[in-house]
């Protein structure tokens, strides 16, 4: 997969000068460098603002390096910011929305996989408009949904819980899921699917034993994507939930956007980077299975 | 009997995910183009009053710059993604050191909520606070960026900070298109003597179509939802230049209580994406079933 | 009741069991989340537990509410609606409408909130004659707060009218400040707005404007002088005033880089976090011209199930005017007590002036309710008025189309 660039840059090497080479190399991580600084410079003002006390962001520059460094603020996003009137911080949301986001992102990529699998390997008539048709729910703006879903979820009994907002994200994540499943399956020859219902495997049969041991890399790709969609989500988390099942966001909203009280930036800040710590805890950690897995097979669709 | 479960196995499989799909997206938008019919106000009602949320719509300025928006925000978003995405790939893709480092800092604005984020990028674009100011403390007086505050280019500051949200992710994408060509065509490319960027443009480029639709589907889905974004970074302001059709539809359904012209709004809006996503998607799924 | 609500209760249903009177509960949806007004709501918090109810904490911030009225939308449809809503404005009468309110006239009845209350506020309070929310304070939106060094260095007075305030405006930005420091947001745009609409055409003016929406006062002369006034404090205020957070253009006037700001007393709380003393440091006065704006936070009762729920409504109810409350909250929030008869001597000079003038205002009949801060009129309505209103403020349009096109977009709202 990575066998392109060496030999490449290598045969490049030879055909050039090796000064402009040189000049070349610089120019190329002065751009990378560049474009490093544009995609860090939030990052640096939330991270420098959220070390900062009030004082020193009511009166100086808002973009500047801390005079001094403290911690208060991430302590009082953590277990002290007010989000109501209890002031215990981001901790007590932080699991509601583990309790959601994992089980949400497991069965949307499950479904996705056998979705995928059905569509790619199995086609019957009229499969591909199946598709398309699931694919183009990936389009609807969650706005629409948010007054008819209330009125189902409150029909079937699990409006304002916890398995409510499983089933929202769930299906609202089973366009995406299929999706990426789809593109990867497709790559699969479909010789061997014939080969294995020769051999008197069936459907199930296949799926368990040929098609979800190859398929590590475009699960990675898809539990990257539902989770950091599902943990982001504050509209669906806003609308149905209730009293003691408020995801994060919800909590990060409710430190951030009040409207008439004093605001206290370098606790935002904090609470904001808090909230995204377990996205971008995913991202380094899985970042590069992630790009392995997309360089495995969604891509080649 | 098990014959028969056998040989259905796969639709039975797929069924309950297409139901859901029926019922929680075409039947919801069927919902909405019902209630774009009434005057629901507060709450949806369904008694059919015609069209005169859509005449209502269209009579309204505010609209009228949403659609506009949506537009402009739409293909400069877009296009400038996949292009600035495939040109980090392919810088990306020259044996750099640190690529990982690299990698994850281009990556990972996707993973912060565009709730708090949009507050550090309005003060960076604010022209009292932000660049602005700190290029003139430089001793360059004259530099001037308030786009955020001017009308004619607000917009403009919201597509800078929608594509710092999801170019990496493109690149992410398209870099690992590049890693998945088959080396052994540029191999001989290589060897007939052709130029680097020839084989870029001819070679590996074309190959990595189904890529584009992949970052097309991601890039679109994230244009028409964009929406905490517009709230963050300038509420829909200057006055409401940046409003785009989301926020409308936000505005009228949930902060003015006025359900019937926010569900009129969200067909008009719909019509559009399907007008646009429909032939992509049509021709792109056409090619590969060849 | 489903099955999440009951199981979070469940520890009180038990406790329910074993006595024979249905202990209050209640869940209460409000948007008060930062620190002065969490404080705030909990003191309500602790004096229901205190009478042996049980909170159940529902907070959603953002856009003035705009969040919470999503969920509470979502939360109503699922047939699932929390106990006690923050409402208000008209917003009360327009749920009421829809068949979900529930009655708190018995306690209103019994706590005679009739006599303790302005009247134009208490009728904010009522629905077809029954009581169905009790107010928690007034806001005073036609503020206008000033630098006290930086006037006395201009040898400037608080302006009295529009002419005088421009006057100063002038003299300051000869001097170098900036006169008005300002949000360039929808909603504080709308503030800046009704507080001149009630300075030039006085408080019959803002009633036939702004409440009644007659369609003569729309397009008068006096309307095109107030939008030629909004035009002249554009100049005043600075170049990035766009998209500026009120308490940013609050800090403007406390380091006197700006002199004044118009803004309603929750600013109040910005100067007095920041340790300055009203009347020394920071200067509060009313906006040019008569009358008062009032911005009234209230909660309405939603119709529930379960004798416990009832229970806890009839207390939240009673505790929310009751004046040990009133007192405690608004001392926190910077706003002062709905009911005219609590004892303000430990509230500030600026509460004190408020509440003067709400009595006066009151007796004159020009005590007025708040346009921008949704307490005139219905959702669709000032809303449509505040998109003219802002998209005039932040470009060049003229008074005149201005004016044309407020009368077409608020025609274009019922």
């Amino acid at each position: 997969m990575t066998d392109l660039s060496m030999p490449q840059s290598q045969s490049q090497t030879r055909t050039q000068s090796a000064a402009g080479k040189i000049a070349l190399r610089w120019l190329l991580y002065v751009l990378l460098g560049l474009f490093a600084l544009y995609y860090l410079m939030p990052l640096f003002v939330m991270v420098t603002t959220s070390l900062k006390s009030l004082e020193e962001i009511r009166t100086g520059s808002l973009i500047s390096l801390p005079r001094e460094v403290s911690f208060d603020a991430w302590k009082t996003a953590w277990s002290g910011a007010c989000t109501g009137i209890q002031c215990e911080g981001l901790r007590p949301y932080f699991w509601n929305s583990v309790l959601i986001a994992v089980p949400a992102v497991a069965i949307s990529t499950l479904l996705g996989a056998l979705n995928g699998y059905v569509v790619a390997q199995w086609r019957f008539k009229g499969a591909n408009i199946i598709f398309s048709l699931m694919l183009f729910g990936c389009f609807i703006p969650f706005q629409v949904v948010l007054l008819p879903m209330a009125r189902l979820l409150g029909m079937m009994g699990i409006a304002g819980t916890i398995p409510g907002l499983i089933f929202v994200h769930v299906i609202y994540g089973l366009g995406f899921t299929t999706l990426f499943f789809r593109n990867y399956y497709v790559t699969i020859p479909a010789e061997l699917t014939k080969a294995a219902r020769v051999d008197g495997a069936g459907f199930l049969r296949i799926f368990w034993s040929i098609f979800l041991p190859l398929s590590l890399p475009i699960v990675v790709v898809t539990v990257i994507w539902q989770f950091t969609q599902i943990w982001n989500d504050f509209l669906f988390g806003v609308s149905f939930s209730q009293a003691g099942t408020q995801p994060v966001t919800v909590a990060l909203n409710n430190i951030v956007n009040s409207t008439t009280g004093v605001k206290e930036y370098n606790v935002d800040m904090a609470a904001a980077i808090i909230a995204g710590l377990p996205t971008l805890l995913v991202y380094v950690v899985a970042g590069k299975y992630f790009i392995r897995g997309l360089t495995a097979g969604s891509v080649k669709g | 009997m098990s014959e028969w479960l056998e040989n259905h196995l796969p639709k039975v499989v797929l069924a309950p995910s297409f139901i859901a799909v029926l019922i929680f997206v075409y039947g919801f938008i069927g919902w909405t183009a019902w209630v774009s019919l009434t005057r629901s106000k507060l709450l949806p009602k369904y008694e059919i009053k015609g069209f005169i949320q859509y005449e209502r719509l269209f009579d309204s300025p505010r609209w009228d710059t949403a659609i506009n928006n949506l537009y402009i925000f739409g293909a400069l978003f877009i296009v400038i993604a996949m292009v600035l995405g495939l040109l980090l790939a392919i810088l990306l893709d020259q044996k750099i050191r640190a690529e990982g480092a690299i990698r994850t800092i281009y990556l990972y604005p996707m993973a912060l909520s565009m709730i708090v984020t949009g507050t550090a990028w309005k003060w960076i674009l604010n022209p009292g606070l932000g660049i602005e100011s700190m290029v003139q403390g430089w001793g360059f007086p004259n530099f001037e960026f308030d786009w955020l505050v001017n009308p004619d280019y607000a917009i403009y500051t919201i597509v800078m900070a929608a594509i710092w949200q999801s170019s990496g992710f493109v690149m992410a994408l398209f870099l690992a298109g590049l890693r998945s060509v088959d080396g052994e065509i540029i191999k001989a490319a290589q060897v007939d003597g052709i130029p680097t960027w020839r084989i870029y443009t001819a070679i590996i480029i074309p190959s990595m179509a189904p890529i584009f639709l992949s970052a097309f589907i991601v890039l679109a889905h994230l244009a028409i939802k964009s929406f905490d974004l517009v709230i963050a970074l300038t509420g829909g302001g200057p006055g409401y230049a940046t409003d785009l059709p989301a926020t409308y539809m936000y505005a009228m359904a949930f902060s003015r209580g006025d359900i019937g012209q926010a569900a009129s709004s969200a067909m008009i809006m719909m019509l559009v994406v399907f007008a646009i996503v429909v032939p992509y998607l049509y021709s792109e799924l056409r090619a590969k079933n060849d | 009741m489903n099955r999440f609500a009951f199981a979070t209760v469940s520890t009180l249903a038990v406790a329910a069991a074993s006595s024979v009177v249905a202990e209050p509960q209640a869940e209460v949806l409000h948007w008060w989340t930062s620190g002065g007004e969490a404080k705030s709501v909990a003191v309500l918090q602790e004096e229901f537990a205190s009478n042996g109810g049980t909170w159940t904490d529902m907070p959603v911030a953002g856009g003035g509410g705009d969040a919470a009225m999503t969920a509470l939308r979502a939360r109503v449809l699922a047939g699932n609606a929390p106990t006690a809503v923050q409402l208000k404005g008209p917003a009360i009468q327009e749920w009421y409408e829809e068949g979900v309110l529930a009655d708190i006239s018995s306690v209103a009845d019994a706590e005679g909130w009739a006599e303790v209350l302005p009247a134009s506020i208490a009728d904010h309070m009522k629905c077809e004659g029954t009581w169905c929310a009790a107010p928690v304070n007034v806001h005073r939106v036609d503020w206008i707060w000033a630098n006290a060094d930086v006037l006395a260095a201009n040898g400037i007075e608080m302006p009295t009218t529009w002419d005088e305030f421009n006057a100063a405006a002038d003299k300051l930005q000869a001097a170098g400040v900036i006169p008005l420091a300002h949000g360039g947001q929808a909603w504080q745009d709308a503030t800046v707005f009704e507080t001149v609409v009630l300075g030039i055409g006085g408080p019959e003016f803002f009633q036939k404007a702004l409440v009644d929406l007659d369609p003569e006062a729309l397009t008068s002369d006096t309307m095109v002088q107030v939008f030629d006034q909004m035009r002249t404090l554009r100049g005043y205020v600075d170049e990035n005033f766009s998209g500026r957070d009120w308490n940013l253009a609050t800090a403007m006037v406390m380091n006197g880089e700006a002199a004044f700001q118009i803004m309603g007393d929750w600013a109040k709380g910005e100067f007095l976090a920041a340790g300055k003393k009203p009347g020394e440091d920071f200067l509060c006065a009313s906006t040019p011209g008569d009358g008062y704006l009032y911005n009234v936070d209230s909660f309405a009762m939603f119709d529930v199930d379960g004798d416990d729920k009832k229970a806890g409504q009839d207390l939240l109810a009673k505790l929310i005017v009751a004046p040990n409350f009133q007192k405690v909250f608004n001392l926190n929030k910077g706003s002062i007590p709905a009911r005219t008869d609590v004892a303000l001597d430990d509230f500030d000079i600026c509460a004190n002036l408020s509440a003067e003038d709400m009595g006066a205002t009151s007796d004159a009949g020009s005590l007025l309710p708040s346009y921008a801060h949704g307490m005139a009129l219905r959702g669709s309505q000032s809303g449509a008025i505040t998109d003219v209103v802002t998209a005039h403020f932040n470009s060049d349009m003229s008074s005149a189309d201005a004016v044309q096109q407020l009368a077409d977009a608020v025609a274009n709202s019922y």
